[in-house]
């Protein structure tokens, strides 16, 4: 019974955090994107934001080898491209897939640059010390539970709350919303902030918790799947957490099976094909808000 | 007369790609400052890189050949309306057959490296096609579906170089294609080769394609405004997905033209053909999707990239080099940024005007 050997695996806790630590990036990158998205606003640059949410909150975790200060870092990036991407989306009615790529590409190049001035090497930074690294608690991460509860939180703010209302509205029907004196330009600036805060978590997760660093092109994709996610959840957070969920069990399980069995190759290529099969099978019934990826423009 | 309409008709969009071009050098000169390197040193260095001599310069012409491929493919499913992010994998799969066809198929000279080109067209085209019918079939946002294929691309030449096809002396790469398969350099020692001709004449060809054959026409409607061209007679989903078979397939010859003209082989881990793909994306938005803008913007950004590997060593100390290389990607960044932003001209004539006004209140 070889089979029954190699899945063992599926007894032993370790497999079960390494399913959460692999949900835990998409699914923060997707919690951000659908706050983002319902209010009208498509920011494709989750990828981007990883990067660089990871890069500083290391240089930050290395010159001051502080956790909170770390982590303040990455936040304050994350706020940073969201006031940026906001300033284009909303005020100067910019194409926001154009924007989001080219966050990517800058952030894909600085990271490069920054990790070679700074470490004087292109692959990877040194380890943070301890000071600067989340605390594991009994081997999971602190981080589940931050994404369980701003699932918890995103889904209560969207569905249950005047706030959640007026975000909706702006990005299924912004002039209506507007007749209605909601300012649509506020509320999208705000949710695209907030969805990227969110996402530059992700990136803090990686550098601070996961890795205890940056690595070249940490972010491997996460952005991307993040983005798949958004649409299989139909824009809802708590749908993303059970899909992000299912992605972390399919992901570990790739990487649980020994090394010899099946090549390296096709195990490092599950994330992307599930992601791909997963889109195919879901999708199609999926409308996503009425106005997103639009630029909403007062008369 | 019709000189001064066409004249205005074009002026725009350039002067537009030019204040994009523009804000990312003076974004790049900030970061370089912050490095702690002086932004001319590095700007000289830039464009002294491709300029100091005649073999620099027909490098530089070189590192057109693929970034005008992979910038069509982005342009022609931007003209239909699809977002093709997946020129790198296109390529990726152009490169592995192109080298697949170049190092098992025995061929005459001439004829040995047409038929890996084509070859390498339908393996990206292929590629292009699928995000296109899971766009048109399946509602996936090409966005994701052609980032997810980049990766599975390249797992599968990462998975068929390294098994496969490996070079037994040298297991990093792939045997050198044969030498009937290469594109010869044009002028002697340098990596100027005969590609460049066809990668040129692929960009005109595609340029009567769209704006001169009905296909094209159909192809620009739809990206317009798929509901108006589905009642003229049109099928938007049809259409939608060939172009991005053509997309793929331009992308596809990025990664033959490496493979056949400079390189002759490529890495298990793909180095020396990764992000040319991607650089194609800021290639065409800056030659505002046009063919004949995507000439003249991928020269730019061919400086760019040669001169970057110049100003690694200007700027370098104590024999380690200084600015890396990279860099030149985050200010193509900066750059894409700035051309998300439309009118990018009216908002600065806008504040122009608004400051004059200012004036002429102040002097009054």
């Amino acid at each position: 019974m070889p089979w029954l050997k190699i899945l063992s695996f599926l007894l032993y806790p370790t497999f079960y955090a390494g399913m959460l630590r692999l949900m835990v990036p998409i699914v923060l990158g997707a919690l951000g994107e659908i706050i983002s998205e319902r209010s009208g606003v498509v920011n494709i640059g989750l990828e981007g934001i990883i990067l660089l949410g990871a890069l500083f909150s290391t240089y930050v975790g290395h010159k001051t080898v502080n956790l909170w200060f770390a982590i303040g870092a990455g936040l304050f990036v994350g706020l940073l491209i969201g006031l940026l991407h906001a300033l284009i989306a909303v005020y100067l009615a910019g194409d926001q897939i154009i924007d989001g790529v080219g966050l990517n590409m800058f952030a894909l190049g600085i990271g490069e640059v920054v990790l070679y001035l700074t470490w004087g090497s292109f692959a990877t930074s040194p380890q943070l010390p301890r000071e600067a690294r989340v605390p594991s608690m009994g081997g999971f991460s602190p981080f589940v539970i931050l994404t369980i509860g701003l699932a918890l939180l995103s889904w209560f703010l969207l569905e249950k709350t005047r706030w959640g209302l007026r975000l909706k509205a702006a990005g299924e029907n912004p002039v209506a919303a507007e007749a209605a004196g909601i300012d649509v330009y506020k509320v999208r600036v705000i949710a695209t902030i907030i969805g990227s805060v969110f996402t530059a978590l992700a990136g803090i997760f990686l550098a601070l918790d996961w890795l205890g660093g940056y690595t070249k092109n940490v972010s491997a994709g996460r952005g991307f799947i993040a983005l798949a996610l958004v649409v299989f959840s139909r824009w809802n957070p708590i749908v993303a957490l059970g899909g992000g969920l299912i992605f972390g069990f399919c992901y570990a399980f790739s990487l649980s099976i020994p090394s010899g069995i099946i090549a390296d190759q096709v195990l490092y290529s599950v994330p992307y094909v599930a992601t791909l099969l997963i889109s195919m099978g879901f999708l199609a019934k999926a409308r996503p808000p009425a106005a997103v990826g639009r630029p909403y423009k007062r008369v | 007369m019709k000189i001064m309409v066409l004249l205005r008709k074009y002026i725009k969009p350039i002067s537009e790609s030019i204040i994009s071009v523009v804000i990312g050098v003076i974004v790049g000169s900030i970061i370089i400052l912050l490095a702690g390197y002086s932004p001319l040193v590095f700007y000289e260095a830039l464009f002294s890189g491709s300029f100091k001599h005649t073999r620099a310069f027909l490098d530089t012409l070189s590192y057109m050949i693929p970034l005008t491929m992979t910038a069509l493919s982005f342009a022609v499913a931007a003209r239909a309306s699809v977002f093709n992010i997946g020129a790198e994998g296109q390529m990726y799969m152009g490169a592995l057959v192109a080298n697949i066809v170049g190092t098992f198929l025995r061929l005459p000279r001439i004829l040995h490296p047409f038929v890996a080109v084509i070859a390498a067209f339908l393996a990206g085209g292929f590629w292009g096609w699928l995000a296109g019918i899971l766009k048109t079939k399946r509602k996936v946002n090409e966005v994701v579906s052609t980032i997810m294929l980049n990766w599975i691309a390249f797992y599968i030449v990462n998975y068929v170089s390294t098994y496969h096809i490996f070079d037994p002396k040298a297991p990093y790469k792939t045997a050198y294609v044969l030498e009937s398969s290469r594109f010869p350099p044009l002028v002697k020692g340098t990596s100027f080769t005969a590609d460049f001709i066809v990668a040129i004449s692929v960009a005109i060809v595609v340029f009567f394609l769209v704006w001169k054959t009905s296909l094209g026409y159909e192809i620009r409607a739809v990206g317009l405004n798929p509901t108006a061209a589905e009642y003229g007679g049109v099928n938007p989903e049809r259409i939608a997905s060939i172009a991005m078979f053509i997309a793929g397939g331009c992308g596809g010859l990025a990664g033959a033209f490496l493979v056949l003209g400079r390189f002759g082989f490529i890495t298990t881990t793909l180095t020396n053909v990764l992000n040319w793909g991607f650089d194609g994306i800021a290639v065409s938005l800056v030659g505002r999707n046009h063919p004949l803008g995507i000439i003249i913007s991928s020269f730019f950004f061919a400086i760019l990239n040669s001169g970057a590997l110049e100003v690694q060593v200007a700027t370098s100390k104590g024999g380690q080099i200084g600015v890396p290389y990279e860099l030149v990607l985050a200010v193509m960044g900066i750059i894409v940024i700035a051309v998300s932003v439309p009118g990018l001209l009216d908002l600065i004539r806008a504040r122009l005007r608004r400051v004059k006004e200012v004036e002429k209140v102040a002097m009054a």
